[in-house]
């Protein structure tokens, strides 16, 4: 009977392949947005691991959070270096990271740091060692693979963050790779990590630790420090109460503003999230439409078949026998549609992070699977199934010896 | 085998194939089929002549089971039909009776073997290639085993039709105006066919028709009269 469907959708080979395309682009278009929203979520997560807040300059949190926690965005500004030492003597915080960010080579950011902020987010070392001098450089994954930089390299980072090396290019200030980082699935995979001092050193500013060495006092120290300054300060609480207390105190202070990750993260993917239900709602209206397309080929179909059932009936096969027929004919037409939708939903994700670099670095991958598409190619076989199932009942309720009498 | 199968065939083996017993129909008031007493024995070619309107078609449906008469029995492999439920009835049917269509109903999609296995499959519950094609060839499409329906000439597809009702090894093959359409040499020649087929396969014909070319083929003739308009 497996056979007899197949032949009949053979039969009328134009019409099935219409309906399973119809049926593969509703479940492509499904399976994207499900990868590309929970891809995207979950590196939103992934990459915010840890950070339970970020200070930095006044401006909008989204930014800043953009900016330092996914490194996309430029950052609202900068804050004293102070702001450091600050945080890490409230109660509540466990760890306070700087971020110097603002130049880049070949579009890889160069993020001043300390090794806590790899640690951060579970990277560990590949090849190499961890940064420790001024002007020594630990490169993520990406960039390693992207450049081809090697170990004991020099490279010359340029002023600018978002598209690499049109900035003026620091000449005499090279950074020499030390170390590389195994690959995270997360943004630092994107980065290139050095000193807070070397970012300074890059821009002329005096280095507060250099200072030191040359035999200054603590007072004098400070007082220069009016240069050295960080972008943003990654924080970690220790202690829930922190999460209570701190960004309301923190956005006292005139300079600086809190930022949670979690809360921006969500306001975002709220904004994004509406655009995605308007073209969510129109996939899933394409699904129906591709159900409805079946439902009348089959009803189309089986009308012309009305004597061929009857006489099938009348030779033997059981009225079970012939429904189960009638729904495998949907059933076929419906999993190779969700076949062929799986396909192309993953071949346009995959050829998406192939050529688009924004898309990529989103750490957007065809090969991951989501449970998600589970739901959608049931449905898509549900949907496959009471197409078939409506109109073979209906021919069934016929009386056999009148059909036979009556039909083509 | 369950016993009461045993006693069954026992009984055909020496009875009549098919047996009406004070059989006629009722439709709205109206007798549309009068039969009344009639046998067909094991082997034998029956004729059922009437003009359009006697009650042929309702006759057979009577036969192989699908309409359940008003007055009367009728008995198949010893089988009174109105007694057994409609699964047995529709067994009944599956194993004993193979029908000819005056339109053939050969299912396009598929390949005359393939039209020919559907069958098999759906009376005997599995597949024999080989008796498929010794099947197809003993009726003549040997070399249009892989033709679909539509690419076979009339008789080819009469043939094949023939091979159909045959394959699933009725015992009974009941064909409703299967000449009707035709030419005289082809209403001739299908007739041939059903005798050769049955003749070699040992099974029981029963042949409905207002066809009077080719009543004389038959010996055992049935003739209905056209019911009196009310
Ligand atoms: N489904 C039906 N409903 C009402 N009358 C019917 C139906 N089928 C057949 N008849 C009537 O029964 C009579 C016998 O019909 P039928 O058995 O088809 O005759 P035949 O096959 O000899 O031409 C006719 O008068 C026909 O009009
Ligand atoms: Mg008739």
């Amino acid at each position: 009977m497996i056979g007899l469907s197949l032949a009949y959708l053979k039969d009328r080979g134009l019409n099935t392949a219409l309906n399973i395309l119809l049926l593969a682009l509703s479940v492509a278009s499904l399976v994207i947005l499900l990868l590309f929203s929970s891809q995207l979520e979950n590196r939103f997560d992934k990459d915010a691991q840890g950070i339970d807040m970020v200070v930095g300059a006044k401006g909008s949190p989204l930014q800043l959070i953009l900016s330092s926690v996914y490194h996309v965005d430029i950052p609202t500004g900068n804050v004293p270096l102070d702001t450091v030492p600050l945080l890490r003597r409230q109660l509540g915080v466990a760890e306070a990271i700087p971020l110097a960010l603002g130049d880049s080579f070949r579009s890889f950011r160069i993020v001043g740091t300390e090794p806590a902020y790899p640690a951060l987010l579970g990277a560990s070392l590949a090849d190499g060692r961890m940064f420790s001098a001024k002007m020594e450089a630990v490169i993520g994954a990406d960039v390693a693979a992207r450049t081809g930089a090697t170990l004991g390299q020099r490279f010359v980072g340029g002023h600018g963050m978002s598209s690499g090396d049109e900035g003026p290019k620091h000449e005499e200030t090279p950074f020499i790779v030390v170390g590389r980082l195994k690959p995270t699935g997360t943004v630092i995979d994107r980065l290139i990590l050095t000193r807070v001092e070397s970012v300074w050193g890059v821009h002329g500013i005096e280095d507060p630790g250099e200072d030191h060495h040359d035999g200054e006092s603590a007072e004098d120290h400070e007082a220069h420090a009016g240069a050295a300054e960080v972008t943003a300060v990654l924080v970690r609480f220790g202690s829930p109460i922190a999460a209570v207390r701190l960004p309301g105190f923190i956005n006292r202070q005139t300079n600086l503003q809190a930022a949670v990750p979690a809360v921006e993260v969500s306001r975002l993917l709220a904004l994004v999230g509406v655009g995605l239900d308007a073209v969510r709602a129109f996939a899933v209206l394409l699904m129906l439409t591709a159900g409805l397309s079946i439902f009348v080929a089959l009803l189309t179909a089986l009308k012309e078949r009305e004597g061929d059932m009857a006489m099938l009936r009348v030779i033997g096969a059981s009225r079970a026998a012939i429904i189960g027929q009638v729904a495998s004919e949907g059933l076929i037409l419906a999993s190779a549609g969700a076949t062929l939708g799986l396909l192309l939903g993953h071949g346009v994700i995959g050829m998406a992070a192939a050529s688009i670099e924004q898309l990529r670095a989103l750490g957007l991958n065809a090969f991951a699977f989501h449970p998600g598409e589970a739901l959608i190619v049931a449905a898509a076989l549900g949907i496959g199934l009471i197409a078939a199932l409506i109109p073979a009942l209906r021919v069934l309720k016929n009386d056999i010896a009148e059909t036979l009498a009556n039909a083509r | 085998m369950s016993s009461p199968d045993t006693l069954t065939n026992s009984k055909t083996a020496q009875g009549p194939l098919v047996e009406a017993r004070g059989l006629s129909h009722v439709r709205d008031g109206r007798t549309v089929m009068a039969i009344g007493d009639w046998q067909l024995q094991p082997g034998a070619h029956a004729l059922l002549l009437g003009p359009s309107g006697s009650g042929k078609t309702t006759f057979i449906n009577i036969v192989t089971g699908l309409l359940t008469p008003s007055h009367g029995a009728i008995s198949v492999a010893g089988e009174v039909m109105s007694a057994l439920p409609p699964a047995s009835r529709d067994a009944l049917r599956r194993r004993t009776i193979g029908l000819v269509f005056q339109t053939l109903r050969l299912i396009p999609a598929l390949s005359v073997t393939d039209n020919l296995a559907l069958a098999q499959q759906l009376a005997l519950g599995h597949v024999d290639r080989a008796a498929i094609a010794g099947m197809i060839d003993r009726v003549g499409l040997a070399h249009r085993a892989a033709a679909r329906p539509r690419q076979l000439s009339q008789g080819e597809g009469q043939r094949a039709a023939i091979a159909r009702a045959l394959i699933t090894r009725s015992r009974l093959v009941v064909a409703d105006e299967p000449t009707s359409a035709l030419d005289d040499a082809n209403a001739a020649r299908m007739i041939d066919l059903m005798f050769d087929v049955a003749d070699a396969t040992g099974a029981t014909l029963l042949v409905a028709t207002h066809d009077g070319r080719i009543a004389h083929r038959f010996a055992n003739r049935l003739n209905l009269m056209a019911p009196v308009a009310a």
